[in-house]
């Protein structure tokens, strides 16, 4: 493909990383094509059931419902505020694309945090493992996001799926690093003290590093999910669905009101999504404590 | 009894430990491995006995605080072995070090290390939750470690609403909950105000007294060192340089590190009665007839003497008048004719609780042991020159024509003497 440009114009002679990663792609579809058929219809399942929760009722249910939540992680102004916000995504015609894209989100983001939480975990126990893991954390975030749509186009075809998994590897990396950060920040003399009580790696885990990590941890479940929403609108592009299928569609056109009414949606569900998990992070038991001292 | 024994123990961070101890065996100095790592312990020895308070002494990067996490194996020592009872800390595997940690040793941090998410008192009870203790049983356990340390009342709060000094003391009875004989405590009141620092350590010594633990007490406050320990190991770049009494430690230090070390300490908290009495020049025994208490008063040139029993347990003061009167009146002993006018302190008492009952007697200070025997006097002069460095009192002795050192005392204020 790129064969035709063999010489670089300078002493350097082409080489031929593309081809490469182009060969193990090829390489990766042909040999794990049944494993990528059955991850394919499991995510793809669980999208269509998240999908379905959210639009098969009425728009004013899920609303509400919504809204609660952001009552119950931060308040009632947060709540109204919501409310207001999705009256004007269905006053816009968007809330079927906006259930679409947040259903993604939820998807995406639960996936990289599986995957970031217990890499972050290891990392944080592990120089070696932390050692490792920033170099291909670093290249993960600064490649540029649309490029991971095409491999994943390549491995599985249309659908909602390549954008799941374009979304998850971009998205991967604050989930891992803020673990990592929030256990390695946990007091030292906190976790001795577990240690010279004769508490097992495990219990102090449990019971000292992610409980004082957490604050930390949800900065980065809060990251985790808008770069998810960022990545979901960018997989519009290979028709993953919902908002960014719009936001796709008035760049061809130049369609300047479709534009924005599906950005506005976006940013409405990006404050939603940002408050409650920003509020959630404040209800974890160590953020209470502490802030019962003031 | 031992229930600590630290013998020949190194501890070297960094890239070549092994080899670096290696090398500090073979006489190096700390600065001579410096590159193949950093030596925080060098051959370090010693032993704590049950119910001991041991001491640790030495500023920061003295390796005091390496030293005390090996004796619960949060580090291993590179060389050398740490026993507590018959086990050997570097010998057991994870299983049975946790098991110690579990049920021998516990532990006071500096900086407290409590679980800000938990109430004081699921803090004061983790240790029990880790050895398995079902939850009505720990937190009645907890409670009562609470009680010990006088926070009753704040069971249920976070150690956040909490002050310095208390949240230290939920750091102590969560320690005492565990309920282990060996108590370890890193800098364990450093952090705290100097009063509420003295505080503690007032209530550690009572608590002491009570429960009788092996404490080994690290701190870099010479004075707490002093007050607090039993024994007292000072230790300088790594190495122990003098293990012994604060006493001994003050008068005979081991080298000049320890000597200018010791020369700003509040020596009137350190030194007791004991160490400052001297010998009484004469006491009269209660069965000795008038006539003898007369001639040994008159003899010694003293207007009183103290009067001891047959076990010399001190019965109190006669003064050569009423001597006198006895031998007129032909009485048979004195002990008719004894006065009650003296003050006694017992020889534990610290330097600084004796200058208000010093003002007061006329003889020089009584000392009395257990069983209230005479063991010796404190003259004033002995007083005031414990308190100033001694080339000051030279100073103050040669200038006043009253006061002669080491030779008989004044007699205005004191009969019996000081013969220095």
């Amino acid at each position: 493909m790129i064969a035709a440009a063999s010489d670089t114009g300078t002493f350097v002679p082409r080489l031929p990383f593309g081809d490469w990663i182009e060969s193990f792609i090829d390489w990766l579809t042909a040999t794990f094509d049944a494993f990528f058929d059955v991850v394919k219809t499991i995510f793809e399942g669980i999208y269509d059931g998240l999908d379905y929760v959210l639009n098969s009722p009425p728009f004013i249910l899920v609303a509400v419902v919504l809204a609660l939540i952001a009552f119950w992680a931060k308040g009632t102004k947060l709540a109204i505020g919501v409310l207001i916000g999705f009256i004007i995504i269905a006053g816009m015609d968007q809330w079927e694309n906006a259930m679409d894209s947040l259903a993604l989100v939820l998807l995406s983001a639960a996936v990289a945090l599986l995957i970031g939480i217990p890499l972050g975990i290891w990392a944080a126990r592990n120089d070696h493992v932390s050692r490792v893991l920033r170099p291909i954390l670093d290249f993960m975030q600064t490649m540029p996001a649309f490029v991971y749509l095409i491999p994943t186009v390549v491995i599985f075809l249309t659908g909602p799926m390549p954008g799941i998994v374009a979304t998850v590897i971009f998205a991967l990396a604050p989930g891992v690093r803020f673990t990592e950060l929030g256990i390695r920040q946990v007091d030292s003399e906190v976790v001795e003290a577990g240690r010279a009580f004769g508490s097992t790696d495990g219990r102090i885990l449990r019971q000292i590093q992610i409980p004082l990590a957490m604050p930390t941890i949800m900065a980065g479940v809060n990251q985790v999910i808008m770069l998810s929403l960022s990545m979901v609108v960018i997989s519009g592009m290979v028709g993953a669905g919902g908002l960014g299928n719009d936001v796709v569609a008035a760049l061809q056109r130049v369609d300047v009101a479709l534009g924005f009414e599906a950005g506005l949606s976006v940013v409405i569900l990006a404050i939603f999504l940002d408050r409650v998990t920003s509020g959630l992070a404040d209800r974890s038991p160590v953020a209470k404590a502490l802030k019962a001292a003031r | 009894m031992t229930a600590v024994r630290v013998e020949n123990v190194y501890k070297v961070f960094g890239r070549k430990p092994a080899e670096a101890v290696k090398r500090l065996k073979a006489g190096k100095t700390r600065d001579d491995v410096a590159n193949l790592g950093t030596a925080a312990v060098i051959d370090a020895s010693f032993e704590v006995a049950k119910g001991e308070i041991f001491v640790v002494m030495g500023l920061s990067g003295s390796g005091k605080s390496t030293l005390i996490r090996m004796l619960n194996g949060l580090w291993d020592p590179t060389s050398g072995h740490v026993y507590l009872g018959d086990d050997d800390l570097t010998a057991v595997d994870g299983a049975k070090l946790r098991k110690i940690r579990r049920e021998r040793v516990s532990m006071v941090f500096q900086h407290f290390a409590l679980l800000p998410h938990r109430s004081v008192i699921d803090n004061a009870a983790y240790p029990l939750e880790i050895q398995g203790v079902e939850r009505e049983e720990r937190r009645r356990r907890a409670q009562e470690s609470l009680d010990m340390v006088g926070l009753s009342d704040w069971a249920d709060s976070l150690p956040s609403q909490l002050s310095g000094g208390m949240r230290q003391r939920v750091g102590l009875a969560r320690a005492l909950a565990a309920d282990t004989d060996i108590l370890l405590m890193d800098e364990a009141f450093s952090a705290l105000d100097p009063l509420i620092r003295r505080e503690m350590q007032e209530q550690l010594l009572e608590l002491q007294d009570k429960l009788g633990k092996t404490i080994i007490f690290i701190t870099h406050d010479l004075n707490e060192a002093m007050h607090l320990g039993d024994r007292i190991a000072v230790m300088r770049d790594g190495q122990i340089v003098q293990i012994g009494s604060a006493e001994e430690i003050l008068s005979d230090p081991a080298n000049d590190y320890v000597a200018k070390f010791v020369a700003d300490v509040d020596r009137t908290r350190v030194l007791t009665a004991a160490s400052m009495m001297q010998a009484p020049q004469i006491k009269v025994t209660l069965g000795a007839g008038p006539r003898v208490a007369a001639r040994e008063l008159r003899e010694a040139a003293l207007p009183k003497s103290y009067v001891v029993d047959r076990k010399r347990v001190l019965r109190g003061v006669i003064t050569s008048d009423n001597a006198v009167r006895a031998v007129k009146e032909g009485a048979e002993t004195v002990a008719e004719y004894l006065e009650a006018d003296y003050t006694s302190v017992h020889q534990d008492t610290p330097l600084a609780e004796l200058f208000a009952p010093a003002t007061e007697s006329a003889l020089p200070m009584a000392v009395t042991d257990d069983e209230g025997r005479l063991v010796g006097v404190i003259p004033r002069v002995t007083l005031l020159e414990a308190m100033a460095p001694s080339e000051a009192v030279e100073e103050l002795t040669a200038d006043a024509d009253t006061v002669a050192p080491g030779d008989a005392v004044d007699t205005d204020t004191s009969t019996e003497g000081a013969s220095a």
